[in-house]
């Protein structure tokens, strides 16, 4: 029998969600599901947007309790304005990324909030970070987080290629985030997708009923 | 002062099949697989247990949860079915076989907590799969099970497809439990893999190095 991963049940664990960045060939794609819910019985809203632009070309997404990711992702977005001033360019990736990670690490004892950081800068290209919920800083290829996550390792394990293109790899995301939906009940509704490129950031949305659909639908 | 138990800690722990076992319908047959570690607490106690055990010669069960009930359950069924099939005359219905493991899990659900997946061929309906877990009997066309099970969903509704066929199943099984088995702390060890027709039983052991490695292995 698997174990139970609801948040209401493990202290420490993500909220009801599901989240992913992946990198491809020239850009990275960072996506979320679409709904928030209060204690897995009552969807409070369906469609809302759980990816926050801290910056022209990083995007956030967290896991975690909504007020402090709310709290934590307001503060970094002012500290990086700032930080882009002093430095007159762009702030980087890996910039933003130790931001969320200082605040996480140093008010470990207060906050319950992990994040994804996913974004291009012109030292490093597109970058994949995770802050997890002690402060940890790791950089990825790919990684997914949220309580629908766990339904997807064994998917995204078999299916992540490197270097895929910008197509090959919104299809890997949108139909990880569409597996794990079918599977977490407090995962669902919309898929929103940021596509993120030295060029631009481009948000798209995938309705519930353009998800892809699966063996048993 | 320092606590220090003359004990160490597992001795104490419940022997938990903390497991992966998987179940799939084809052509002509059935394939049932499992991982083969047996935990108590953080210790492996068994790194090479064969969780499929025989109900009868074309009908087997997969293990999963307290490895005492589960094993319990499979010997009492063994023993129900063989005096069943020498009423009957002829060899047992899969349906008969699950429909035993289901009652004493419902009857005692509040005392055992283990799960078994049965599956096996019969003349009657061919291959078939039946998940009885808490007492519930569900013909699937595929099953999934265990602690690490949570770590595939994705992927099995992802790859699984109507009319594969047997190696094409093997196969499905075999990556299916390399995948949890790569996530899942509770899963490990080596591949048991029984492919089971009109012809018999062929019990198949895939070793930790031979199962296949994705990405970033």
């Amino acid at each position: 029998e698997h174990p139970k991963m609801s948040a209401s049940q493990v202290k420490g664990v993500s909220t009801g969600t599901t989240i992913l960045a992946v990198r491809f060939r020239g850009g990275v794609v960072i996506g979320s599901d679409s709904r928030a819910s209060i204690g897995g019985e009552y969807v409070s809203s369906r469609v809302i947007n759980k990816l926050v632009q801290v910056h022209d070309r990083i995007f956030c997404c967290m896991a975690g309790s909504l007020a402090d990711a709310q709290a934590v992702t307001k503060m970094a977005k002012f500290q990086l304005s700032f930080l882009s001033i002093q430095m007159e360019s762009p702030p980087l990736v890996k910039a933003a990324a130790s931001v969320l990670k200082e605040l996480c690490y140093r008010n470990k004892d207060e906050l319950q909030a992990g994040f994804i950081t996913a974004g291009w800068d012109k030292k490093k290209g597109p970058q994949v970070y995770t802050v997890s919920l002690g402060g940890m800083l790791v950089s990825q290829p790919f990684t997914i987080a949220g309580s629908g996550s766990t339904f997807i390792y064994g998917y995204v394990d078999a299916k992540y290629k490197p270097d895929m293109s910008r197509e090959e790899c919104m299809q890997f995301a949108t139909n990880a985030l569409a597996l794990a939906m079918g599977r977490d009940n407090v995962s669902g509704g919309v898929i929103h997708l940021v596509v993120i490129t030295e060029d631009k950031a481009e948000h798209v949305i995938v309705p519930g009923n353009k998800l892809p659909k699966f063996h048993d639908e | 002062m320092l606590e220090e138990s003359l004990q160490p800690g597992w001795l104490s722990e419940e022997v938990k099949t903390g497991t992966t076992i998987i179940a799939v319908e084809f052509e002509g047959g059935v394939v049932i697989g499992s991982d083969s570690r047996v935990s108590a607490g953080a210790a492996v106690v068994n790194r090479v247990m064969n969780k499929l055990s025989v109900l009868h010669d074309k009908i087997y069960c997969a293990l999963s949860g307290s490895a005492a009930d589960a094993q319990t359950m499979a010997e009492a069924v063994n023993y129900q079915l063989d005096v069943h099939s020498m009423e009957v005359g002829e060899d047992p219905l899969v349906r008969s076989a699950a429909t035993l493991v289901k009652s004493i899990s419902y009857k005692y659900k509040e005392e055992l907590s283990a799960h078994l997946i049965v599956a096996g061929w019969d003349r009657r309906g061919g291959g078939q799969v039946y998940v009885t877990l808490e007492g519930l009997l569900c013909r699937q066309p595929f099953a999934i099970g265990g602690s690490g099970s949570s770590y595939i969903y994705g992927f099995v509704d992802a790859e699984y497809r109507k009319g594969m066929s047997r190696k094409e199943s093997q196969e499905f099984v075999v990556n299916a439990l390399a995948l949890a088995m790569g996530r899942d702390g509770s899963s490990g060890g080596v591949a048991y893999v029984v492919t089971i027709d009109q012809t018999g039983a062929e019990e198949k052991c895939v070793l930790g190095n031979e199962l296949p490695t994705f990405f970033d292995e």
